[in-house]
């Protein structure tokens, strides 16, 4: 078996071209589909509840009147909102899947705003429940939120400056408000202390008022000086809202991590898929099956070959791949071993799956051709989010992802790269199995190419 | 009816016993025998789906028979399929050397040289398959066939795809090799060449053995005055109802 390995890979060393597209090609599909994975568009279907009842979203400052509930209501601009009469409700359609995630915005939530503009104590604060399971799903949800959350707030804490430094402006220099109906003038400290000075100046010298009138001037100096700082510390109300994230199922795959293991698991597939089919139907092109398998090497130690090859070169590249990409994306170095473990599973069940193919087809053209129209799909299918189709197409599409390596590949090496959930154990043990089958399945239709 | 000329093998090295292969219903073998003789030439002739590729397979041990027995064992036979069965990015050498190394032979190297000088390829040692001529590719073929010093040579229709000067040089390497002691058979459409080549021709159709013997036996089965080999095959052919 060592000298068939050692014979495939001088023929490859004798095909640069073919190498060199082998391993390009397949990383730059990656490299598209893991980042345009990244960040998906769309708006998110959101369970939303607000307890505030309607016309009870106004609060009062300085001279004016405030309506929050406008605001927000912006915030429903960049999801799908479904609405919900209860907090618990919202967190049912977020566990059921019927929702990536859930807004829920408290019935105080005007008091709370109210406390944070009037005596500056307070944080008021919207809840987020987030569907973790899917870190595509949960990035693309939070996401959505975030920006209109800032949104909000700016808009929220603008009027909130506005109305404060317009009557800061009154304090100061004098204007008039609406108070009872009435139109009451003001005078401001400006200008009263201007009076104050006048009549000070029209004092005897040595009358008592005197004194006592300077040290009025003296507060108003400092007011005035201390009113002027005040405006620019009114923008520090930049942020009113705080929000309250949960996430519901554990820990999470970063976002970034995860579209690194889509790249490095799609070429993977790619590399394992056309190297084992290629390298398999090439023995029947060359009509070197029948020699070898005369007693030279039995059927089953030619695909072990074969896939050991395909494994071989494929996880190595990919290895490097990562390895290089870590440069760029945090991950994590100190889980290396289990790096190589589930990227030599998932070669190894691509290069079986490979192999079923390259013996199907026979011929390396058609091999090839197949095992490239196989991949896109079976990278495409275990991809699907499942908030993207209703839920039976999803239930099958699930039944076809579980046949193939991709989904337990990407699971393990998602785990392999950061340790998230939900574990490496199971899509290895699944990978192994798939090697199995697809072992078999290719060995039962080499019987073809003995005909 | 299966047919035997008198003349018998001195000394046989291969002998096949009531082969018979069934593919479903349909019978490409049926009960075939015959007993070669050491350093013999046989030729395997017969029309088109007579049996020819399944016969040299069986006793090659590329396919099983359903039935009967071939008494040498298949890593004492060489076989040479029809089409050359070499990695074309390879080399001449390297294929020999791979060849030789899942052989298991003793000297690797040794047999290579020995191979690349019986077929004259010394010359042509590095060069990649791919771009040899095909009757270069045919005596590459047949030196893998050959590697292990194998008592008989199977070789499915060798000279199919070679122009007649390749054909000349095919035969007189082949001959050497029966004159050596190895025991030559081969298929091929080509009646002509049996009877210039071949010892004894056997004759197949519809997997059945209609007649084993020297080329004037199979002429004076059919007596009259054949103008030639061919005509007197067909003839007895005919007289066999194919």
């Amino acid at each position: 078996m060592r000298w068939l390995f050692i014979k495939d890979l001088q023929i490859l060393r004798r095909s640069p071209l073919l190498v060199g597209l082998l391993i390009v090609y397949p990383i730059a599909i990656a490299l598209m589909i893991g980042f345009a994975l990244s960040s998906p568009p769309g708006k998110p279907k959101v369970a939303f509840y607000s307890g505030v009842a309607p016309g009870k979203g106004t609060i009062s400052f300085g001279s004016q009147k405030i309506n929050v509930s406008d605001d927000a209501s912006q915030l429903l601009q960049s999801i799908t909102p479904i609405r919900v009469h209860s907090r618990e409700a919202a967190i049912a359609k977020v566990r059921s899947g019927e929702a990536l995630a859930a807004l829920i915005v408290p019935a105080d939530i005007p008091q709370q705003i109210q406390s944070l503009v009037s005596t500056g104590v307070g944080s008021p604060t919207v809840e987020l429940i987030l569907n973790s399971k899917d870190p595509l799903e949960r990035q693309f949800a939070d996401q959505a939120i975030n920006a209109r959350l800032a949104d909000v707030e700016q808009a929220v804490s603008k009027q909130v400056l506005r109305v404060a430094v317009s009557d800061l402006q009154q304090v100061l220099n004098g204007g008039s408000i609406q108070f009872l109906g009435q139109n009451v003038p003001l005078l401001g400290l400006r200008n009263s202390r201007t009076v104050l000075r006048g009549t000070i100046a029209s004092l005897p010298p040595g009358s008592p008022l005197r004194v006592a009138l300077q040290q009025v001037v003296g507060f108003a100096d400092l007011a005035i000086q201390g009113l002027s700082f005040a405006t620019p510390v009114l923008g520090s109300i930049g942020t009113p809202l705080t929000v309250n994230r949960t996430e519901l199922a554990g820990s999470t795959t970063p976002t970034d991590a995860y579209a690194v293991a889509i790249a490095v698991i799609v070429s993977l597939m790619f590399l394992a898929l056309l190297l084992a089919a290629g390298m398999l139907a090439i023995e029947r092109e060359e009509q070197t099956y029948l020699r070898l398998v005369r007693g030279l090497i039995s059927p089953g130690r030619l695909l072990s070959e074969k896939i050991g090859l395909a494994a071989a070169c494929a996880g190595g590249v990919t290895l490097v791949m990562a390895a290089c990409v870590s440069a760029f994306v945090h991950l994590e170095w100190g889980r290396f071993p289990l790096w190589m473990i589930s990227l030599a599973l998932a070669a190894l069940a691509f290069g079986a799956l490979g192999v079923a193919i390259g013996a199907l087809a026979r011929e390396v053209r058609a091999a090839s051709l197949l095992a490239f129209l196989m991949a896109l799909p079976i990278a495409f299918v275990a991809l699907v989010p499942a908030n993207a189709v209703s839920g039976g197409l999803h239930a099958v599409l699930d039944a076809v992802a579980f046949v193939f390596p991709f989904k337990a590949a990407l699971q393990a090496a998602g785990n392999a790269f950061n340790g998230s959930a939900p574990g490496i154990g199971w899509p290895l043990l699944h990978l192994a199995i798939l090697t199995a089958v697809f072992w078999v399945i290719a060995r039962i239709s080499l019987r073809r190419f003995a005909q | 009816m299966t047919t035997v000329a008198a003349t018998g093998p001195p000394s046989s090295t291969l002998t096949a016993r009531s082969l018979t292969k069934q593919f479903g219903a349909r019978t490409a073998l049926s009960s075939v025998s015959f007993e070669l003789s050491v350093g013999e030439l046989v030729a395997v002739i017969g029309p088109n789906g007579a049996g020819k590729t399944t016969l040299l397979s069986i006793l090659a041990g590329v396919q099983r028979a359903t039935s009967g027995e071939v008494t040498l064992a298949p890593e004492r036979i060489g076989w040479v399929p029809q089409q050359p069965a070499l990695y074309s990015k390879l080399s001449v050498a390297e294929n020999l050397r791979l060849f030789a190394r899942l052989e298991k032979l003793a000297d690797t190297e040794s047999a290579v040289e020995r191979m690349l000088t019986q077929t004259d390829l010394e010359q042509r040692a590095g060069e990649e398959v791919g771009r040899l001529s095909g009757g270069n590719q045919q005596r590459l073929n047949i030196a893998i066939g050959l590697l292990s010093e194998p008592a008989a040579l199977l070789l499915d229709e060798p000279s199919s795809s070679l122009d007649p000067r390749q054909r000349e040089r095919l035969w007189t390497f082949v001959g050497g090799l029966a004159g050596r002691g190895t025991t030559v058979v081969f298929s091929t459409h080509n009646v002509a060449e049996a009877e210039r080549y071949a010892d004894r021709v056997i004759v197949l159709a519809d997997g059945e053995l209609l007649f084993i013997g020297t080329p004037p036996e199979l002429e004076g089965t059919v007596g009259g005055d054949p103008r030639d080999f061919e005509t007197a095959f067909v003839r007895f052919l005919h007289s066999r109802g194919h």
